[in-house]
């Protein structure tokens, strides 16, 4: 058998080969920096490589889609969108991750102890979230890019293990932080392994790990189909797990309050973006032509999703957690942008997925300003008021609260009503009433702590927001405007994606 | 000998692993269990590979194999740091955050 090197296509890979590199430096900085300016350069490193990374994915965008690797990424227009998406994300993110205030001084030292305490008051902070940071984000550039299934475990484990650890690295409630960190370790194995056992199924399928064999087996209709039915409901556990649907979101509420909020935005924003754009790719091109065997059970899930997540948050007395049940309920209208199955669907997605992103770390910023004595406050009681003290934070909260509620003039009401028109279209009308109501419902509590905020009296209860560093405040002011152009001129972008947005099968 | 059987002793192992994960209580074994089901993936996966007569099940395995060992690298990590400060690895035991 003669042996045939494998070509790698470096330019269209260069992105995540830049993040990978910037990530190894970041572990040798952590080793050899002296302390007093490890955390500058552990700064400068995580944002160069990921403006690098950016300018490679501009710089690549006009090229014609291609696979490389030996096909197993496919680098098309979606792909070059949700990966540019990411990195922007996680640009604003790691400028409120800079917080050293947010994160453990020693991971390792038990909570409370002298270790710990002395690392602390000598100022020696490890800086290990940078690189955890860039690992995280590397994986999720092959995420949604993956186009055989080895590829598509491996970017899922890729990007899920640095967010196990970064989950438990809170400064302030260190037992609470390690606990989730452990919750979503533990649960997000599981649902990895349910993954691998569907992805098993479906090579018995196939006797193919590429999409694209997939795809032809399944137009073919070559192979056994309780194997593909099998492996199609074990897959899709594993993809739903990591967007937080209901049955499978008990981990988030959980994880996005112990973990540290910069982390948390990170997490909910980039991880989004990344899980959907390989959820997309995958039922977008292998299982297409299966679409009687998941569009109902995936309607279904849709459905339950939205409905739960904004009845639930409802009753939640935390902002952290009520902003991980309107994830929650987020997951759900995304789901219904994957059961549209058209070119409309696909588009409306990116620009969702990208407005929703934004809009969520500028809400979590905002969260990490409000603080008392012991670190943040998240209880929406000590909220009270809050547009009284500090307009400028409330209003900004505001902004964002309307945004995720899809109110006109925010990018949130274009993002609904583009993926809503795209299900129509398709004739998923069930999954648009659901969606629709259970807007109305979503509107309901976030109109309830803008209410809280700006027409209640104020409690003097030691609660203050902090004046924001220049980096947490550029985050806010990038996330406003994006999130107030995109409701206002979404037009450039809606085109740009329309014209970008088809994948390469 | 049938290879469907390697399939149905897949199949097997990996119920196992999934009810052990649900009822077990301590971290470690809960662990020990998501690692059964990963295997149980292997097993279907070079079943597959023999019975469709194609290599790439096989290749899948070992890369299962180093991922799951990522896996228990970090995931120890977190179950000993959570064992330190609460001398115990109860699952139950972590129960700080609201329901």
């Amino acid at each position: 058998m003669e042996f045939v090197a494998p070509v790698l296509n470096y330019t269209l890979l260069s992105p995540i080969l830049i993040l990978l590199g910037g990530a190894l430096i970041g572990v040798l900085v952590e080793a050899f920096v002296s302390k007093a300016l490890r955390p500058i350069t552990q700064l400068s490193v995580t944002l160069g490589s990921l403006v690098l990374a950016l300018v490679q994915v501009w710089r690549i965008h006009n090229e014609s889609s291609t696979s490389a690797a030996m096909s197993s990424v496919t680098i098309d227009g979606p792909g070059l969108l949700l990966q540019a998406s990411i990195i922007i994300i996680s640009i604003i993110s790691v400028f409120l991750i800079a917080d050293t205030e947010q994160f453990t001084a020693l991971a390792a030292a038990l909570p409370g102890s002298d270790e710990e305490r002395h690392a602390l008051q000598t100022g020696n902070q490890v800086t290990e979230v940078y690189p955890l940071t860039l690992f995280a984000v590397s994986g999720m550039l092959v995420f949604p890019i993956a186009s055989d299934l080895i590829t598509l475990f491996v970017a899922l484990e890729m990007l899920s293990l640095p967010l196990y650890l970064m989950a438990g690295l809170s400064r302030r409630r260190r037992l609470a932080s390690q606990e989730s960190a452990l919750k979503y370790f533990l649960l997000g194995a599981f649902s990895s392994a349910f993954f691998l056992f569907g992805a098993a199924f479906i090579y018995g399928f196939a006797s193919s790990v590429t999409f694209s064999g997939i795809h032809d087996a399944i137009a073919n209709a070559s192979g056994n189909d309780v194997f593909l039915l099998i492996g199609i409901a074990f897959l899709s556990v594993g993809l739903l797990f990591k967007v937080g649907a209901v049955p499978f979101h008990a981990w988030s509420p959980d994880v996005y309050q112990g973990a540290p909020t910069p982390v948390t935005a990170f997490m909910a924003a980039a991880t989004k973006v990344a899980a959907f754009g390989a959820m997309l790719r995958i039922f977008y091109t292998a299982f297409a032509n299966a679409e009687w065997s998941w569009t109902p059970m995936l309607s279904l899930i849709a459905i339950i999703t939205m409905v739960f997540g904004s009845l639930v948050a409802i009753a939640q007395r935390d902002v952290k957690r009520m902003l991980a049940y309107s994830s929650i309920a987020h997951a759900g209208f995304l789901l219904s942008g994957v059961i549209a199955l058209n070119k409309a669907g696909l588009d409306a997605s990116i620009f969702y997925l990208f407005a929703y992103g934004v809009a969520t770390v500028g809400g979590f910023a905002i969260v990490t300003l409000v603080r008392d004595a012991a670190g943040e406050v998240t209880d929406l009681n000590r909220w009270k008021g809050l547009g009284k003290r500090s307009p400028w934070v409330a209003s900004s909260f505001a902004f964002f609260l309307l945004a995720f509620a899809g109110i006109p003039l925010t990018s949130g009401f274009i993002g609904k009503f583009s993926i809503f028109s795209a299900a129509y279209e398709s004739g998923a009308t069930g999954v648009v009433i659901a969606g629709v109501l259970s807007s109305a419902i979503a509107a309901f509590f976030y109109i309830r702590v803008i209410v809280l905020m700006f027409f209640t009296d104020p409690i003097e209860d030691g609660t203050s927001v902090e004046i924001p560093s220049s980096l947490t405040q550029l985050t806010i002011v990038i996330s406003l405007l994006v999130t107030f152009v995109l409701g206002v001129f979404p037009a450039p972008l809606l085109n740009f994606i329309t014209n970008l947005a088809t994948f390469l099968r | 000998m049938d290879a469907a059987n390697y399939l149905y002793l897949s199949v097997l192992l990996f119920t196992i692993g999934a009810v052990g994960v649900v009822v077990r209580r301590n971290a470690i074994v809960v662990f020990m269990c998501v690692e059964l089901m990963l295997n149980a993936a292997n097993l279907a996966f070079v079943t597959f590979s023999r019975i469709n007569g194609d290599l790439n099940g096989q290749v899948v395995a070992f890369f299962t194999m180093v991922v799951a060992a990522c896996e228990v690298v970090v995931g120890l990590a977190i179950i000993v740091t959570i064992y330190r400060s609460r001398r115990s690895a109860s699952v139950d035991d972590a129960s700080l955050l609201k329901r």
